[in-house]
């Protein structure tokens, strides 16, 4: 069927947002977009309430007949209505799962992986080997009240009793769910095959029980597939189903309702897949930071449940410290009086920077948020642990062994941001600089933040089984992607390898589209901005002796660079970046990359 | 006329207060429709189920685990005190028995032939819910709780520790600008909710913890100060359940700050009257603010609420929750519709104030609408 137009919304905890798509010549285009406070709460009590106040903005904006009274018209008829809608959702504080596996590496951590990648928030991880006494883990889940558990634990044929003994502490449990008091827990074991009947008596009769195929059949292969799309089921059928309005906005869209960050990984993955590149994308919002990557193929997700911008941004402090927060900072601070502000910042978590010193404090903060949640999720994001592998005698002076980080910045092709902070600076530079100072890219790579953040809209519609609109959903997913939802901000540079103060790192020569060559040398310390447009554009980059710019060292590299809103950005600060310990010089670095990037150009001294 | 939704902290001089209160697992309910009810009545109550204690008893006695039937010696449900034997070996001609005491008293919920555990439960645990605030039961929830319903003068702080609690209030400082001093506070002053202007310090807030002062009503309080009264850095606004003798209800901000007028000249009204408060604050989806609930004995009928769906309108009065002007009160002059460029170079919707006889614009975010009748 040919999809002319598609209208979609994202529920979120706070805004509730829609967009409408249409079909313009032979390309799918973001046509309009329109917003509403999200209406779960009292005293509305009813999603839809705020899905038909969104999309009568579209309405209103695009003179275009979305609504026949408290329905959303579909298929389109002439200029009225649209062919699709569908929906993604994080209200009502998203899916809050735990998980459970044998041995907290290895089961333990598959699960973990299954259900973040289905876009859950994972409260806890309960393992045989996690050192706490059975009653203690009891009283836990008691305490934390899941939307659901997904169980797992032994490879298939092997070990049963462990597995066996979680679910008994489940039974024992018998947790409630967190909404609605008329149903059972949904629980899915997808652990040793073997042990399922067992499994079966124990938790049949108290938990809604669900069996599917096992998520480590072997302990070589992770198989995430099926817990995950019954993760999805589960969530609309019981989880969702309870929240107040979701079974009328189940019945309106043309495909399930996702949980907002399983849409946005799945279209990054999606895009990974389709172009053949390594990606990193974040989200960072008020209560937390989601951090997407897809390296050797494999996806992988983590959320950092207090490291926000508002809601959670003294927990950004906490764990940060002052000290590197303040690192960031260019002026002179008071740092009784900057406590203070930052716990006002929580405590009234909508307000906005109205001073450039306010500002230049948040994005301060986002750079530290955004590191810590890398570093959170580099350590998840790794190969699976337990495999054993062949090693030769020259391995055995390499002790990456298994379990190493998949992460590999050097490899990184493309680097998304999201997020007020991120998206809504008032600067396309402030996003570059905050995306690079916190992500510390290595190599080539690309930046881009998402416009108004729509991928989790175009991650449902990336997601759309059914037959007949599945192909068109899809293209419709990637041109918007492409073409409305990203905003390039242009690639950074980044040489590594040692190298003394004021030493060329790395001589670039760049064809403008114009035609014109720009040359530069850039010494070490330095951060250097050529003006380039989103265009390719050959370069030859010419690392200095002992330093590699993706190539190996000394190698140098001819390649296709493009660049952006922001341009191209050389950085020959180093890695890991070293800051001046002397207050007054750390100042006066930062003033000078500012001014090199045009970061702040309102900034007085 | 132009409007905004922004929302706002209740200060309101007579309102009906309605609060639920309801057990968290069914329960039974021990007050009718129409009763009246002090704050430390119950008003409803119910067995949590005991805490759960997991023994394995087939390997404590070496026995393979699809015997364990054979060895327990109570029956499922059955009960037993602390130190019984619960499961044993034969012996050898009735000596040498491997024995498993019990480590908790309570009864068998189950035990299993796979892994060779028993689920022992320990007996239920009581659970009490008062009334928190004088007043009358006006609704039922059956098996859960009931609504008390009151009138009363009712103010919300934006921040606070420490969950209910109640008392005379006393208000010992003089003006809303002055800070609660050290040497302020004595003995007399145990069980009261003492009402402050500007700040507390962390000598004198463990001060008052010490003379077992029932809560503190303050302006400010400095947000490093926290971390030494609830051991742990506060990252996160969720608070209530803290275990503190004297709740602390902070009504402007973290800082020096003085109380809101409105909001002080309230308090000081009713010096000496019985009040509830409550610190617990959640700053999530679905926002609680801590409160002082005055009940009234007598209405006037002269203060009506206002309405607050729409929004801040011209002549709204408001506070300014913020950078570079942060604390000041003033009044909504004109909200423009056309997006403006601050010195930040963020684009927002604004709306012109007039504080203290200036004219300045301000985002429309970084203003709290004060709620008043």
């Amino acid at each position: 069927m040919e999809l002319k137009s598609i209208l979609a919304t994202d529920c979120g905890s706070t805004t509730t947002k829609a967009i409408l798509i249409e079909k313009e010549g032979d390309e799918y285009r973001l046509k309009f977009r329109g917003e509403a406070p999200t209406t779960v709460e009292a005293p509305f009590e009813d999603v839809t309430k705020g899905v038909l106040n969104a999309v009568m903005e579209v309405e209103e904006l695009s003179g275009r007949k979305l609504l026949d009274g408290d329905n959303i018209i579909t298929p389109q008829k002439g200029d009225v209505g649209v062919d699709v809608y569908v929906s993604t959702s994080s209200a009502g504080g998203g899916l809050q799962m735990m998980v459970a596996g044998v041995v907290k590496t290895m089961t333990g951590e598959s699960a973990e992986r299954a259900a973040l990648g289905a876009g859950s928030i994972v409260m806890d991880v309960m393992a045989s080997n996690d050192g706490r006494m059975p009653h203690e883990k009891i009283s836990r889940i008691r305490q934390l009240r899941p939307d659901m558990i997904l169980l797992s634990g032994g490879i298939d044929g092997g070990t049963i009793s462990h597995v066996v003994e979680l679910s008994e502490m489940i039974a024992a449990a018998n947790p409630r769910p967190r909404l609605g008091t008329g149903y059972k827990l949904p629980v899915i074991y997808a652990g040793n095959n073997k042990a399922q009947k067992n499994i079966e008596q124990t938790l049949s009769e108290k938990t809604d029980l669900t069996i599917v195929e096992n998520i480590r059949p072997v302990l070589e292969v992770e198989n995430l597939g099926p817990s995950r799309d019954k993760i999805h089921d589960l969530f609309m059928e019981h989880v969702m189903a309870q929240a107040p309005g979701y079974k009328k906005l189940m019945s309106w869209t043309d495909a399930p309702i996702m949980p907002t960050p399983g849409a946005v990984g799945s279209l990054i993955e999606m895009i990974a897949r389709e172009d053949n590149i390594t990606v990193v994308g974040v989200d960072i919002g008020g209560a937390t930071t989601d951090i997407f990557s897809v390296f050797q193929g494999i996806f992988n997700r983590t959320v950092s449940a207090n490291l926000g911008m508002s809601y959670s941004v003294c927990n950004v402090l906490a764990e940060a410290g002052m000290d590197n927060v303040l690192r960031w900072v260019p002026i002179e601070i008071d740092r009784a009086e900057l406590n203070n502000r930052i716990g006002n910042k929580m405590i009234r978590p909508t307000t906005v920077p109205q001073s450039l010193q306010e500002l230049i404090i948040e994005q301060a903060i986002a750079r530290e948020a955004l590191r810590l949640s890398f570093i959170q999720h580099k350590e998840f994001a790794v190969a699976l642990k337990g495999v054993q592998t062949e090693r030769t005698i020259s391995d055995a002076f390499e002790q990456s062994g298994s379990g190493a980080s998949l992460v590999d910045m050097m490899e990184l092709d493309l680097l998304v941001g999201s997020g007020g902070v991120l998206s809504h600076a008032p600067r396309r530079e402030q996003a570059a600089r905050m995306l690079i100072d916190a992500f510390m890219p290595t190599g080539i790579t690309q930046l881009a933040v998402d416009s108004i953040f729509m991928m989790p809209q175009l991650g449902v519609l990336a997601n759309i089984d059914k037959k007949d609109l599945k192909d068109n959903a899809r293209k419709a997913a990637v041109e918007v992607f492409k073409n409305d939802c990203l905003i390039r901000l242009g690639t950074c540079v980044a040489p590594v390898g040692k190298s003394k103060p004021g030493k060329i790192v790395l001589t670039s020569e760049i064809t403008l589209p114009d035609g014109n060559i720009v040359k530069h040398e850039l010494k070490t310390g330095e951060l250097i901005k050529i003006d380039a447009p989103f265009e390719p554009m050959n370069a030859k980059l010419i690392p200095g002796r002992n330093i590699d710019i993706g190539a190996g060292k000394g190698e140098v590299i001819n390649t296709k660079i493009y660049g952006g809103q922001v341009g191209i950005i050389l950085d020959g600060r180093g890695r890991p970046l070293e800051l001046p310990e002397d207050e007054g010089d750390r100042i006066a670095k930062l003033q000078e990359w500012s001014q090199v990037v045009n970061e702040y150009p309102e900034f007085k001294k | 006329m132009a409007h905004a939704y922004t929302p706002g902290l209740k200060v309101l001089h007579e309102t009906k207060v309605i609060k639920e209160r309801r057990l968290p697992l069914k329960g039974d309910v021990l007050k009718k429709k129409g009763e009246q009810v002090s704050p430390d009545e119950i008003v409803a109550k119910t067995d949590l189920p005991g805490n759960v204690q997991m023994v394995n008893i087939a390997n404590l006695l070496n026995i393979d685990a699809a015997d364990i039937a054979d060895y327990v010696k109570i029956e499922k449900g059955g009960s037993f005190n602390k130190g019984d034997v619960i499961a044993e070996t034969k012996g050898l001609f009735g000596l040498f028995k491997s024995k498993v005491p019990a480590p908790v008293s309570g009864s068998l919920e189950s035990f299993s032939e796979i892994t060779g555990q028993a689920v022992l439960r320990e007996a239920p645990i009581p659970v009490e819910m008062d009334a928190y605030i004088s007043g009358k039961v006006n609704e039922i929830i059956p098996e859960e709780g009931v609504h008390i319903e009151t009138d009363a003068a009712f103010i919300q702080g934006i921040f606070g520790i420490g969950g209910e609690s109640r008392g005379d209030i006393k208000v010992i400082v003089k003006s809303r600008e002055e800070e609660i001093t050290n040497d302020m506070l004595d003995a007399s002053m145990a069980g009261k909710v003492i009402i402050g202007g500007s700040h507390i310090s962390l000598a004198t807030y463990k001060k008052a913890i010490s003379l077992k002062i029932a809560a503190i009503v303050v302006g400010g309080f400095n947000y490093s100060d926290l971390k030494p009264i609830l051991g742990y850095t506060l990252g996160v606004a969720i608070t209530g359940s803290e275990d503190l003798i004297t709740s602390l209800i902070v009504t402007e901000g973290f800082g020096k700050i003085n109380m809101g007028h409105r909001t002080f000249d309230l308090l000081k009204q009713y010096d000496g009257n019985f009040v509830s408060v409550n610190g617990a604050t959640q700053i999530r989806a679905g926002v609680i603010r801590p409160e002082i609930v005055i009940p009234l004995k007598k209405v006037s009928g002269k203060h009506k609420d206002i309405d607050t769906s729409t929004g801040i309108t011209n002549g709204s009065l408001i506070r300014v929750i913020r950078a570079p002007y942060f604390g000041k009160m003033g009044r909504v002059v004109s909200l423009p519709n056309e997006l403006q460029k601050m010195e930040s170079e963020t684009m927002v919707r604004v709306a012109e104030v007039e504080i203290d006889g200036n004219k300045m614009v301000v985002p429309r975010a970084n203003l709290e609408m004060v709620e008043t009748d």
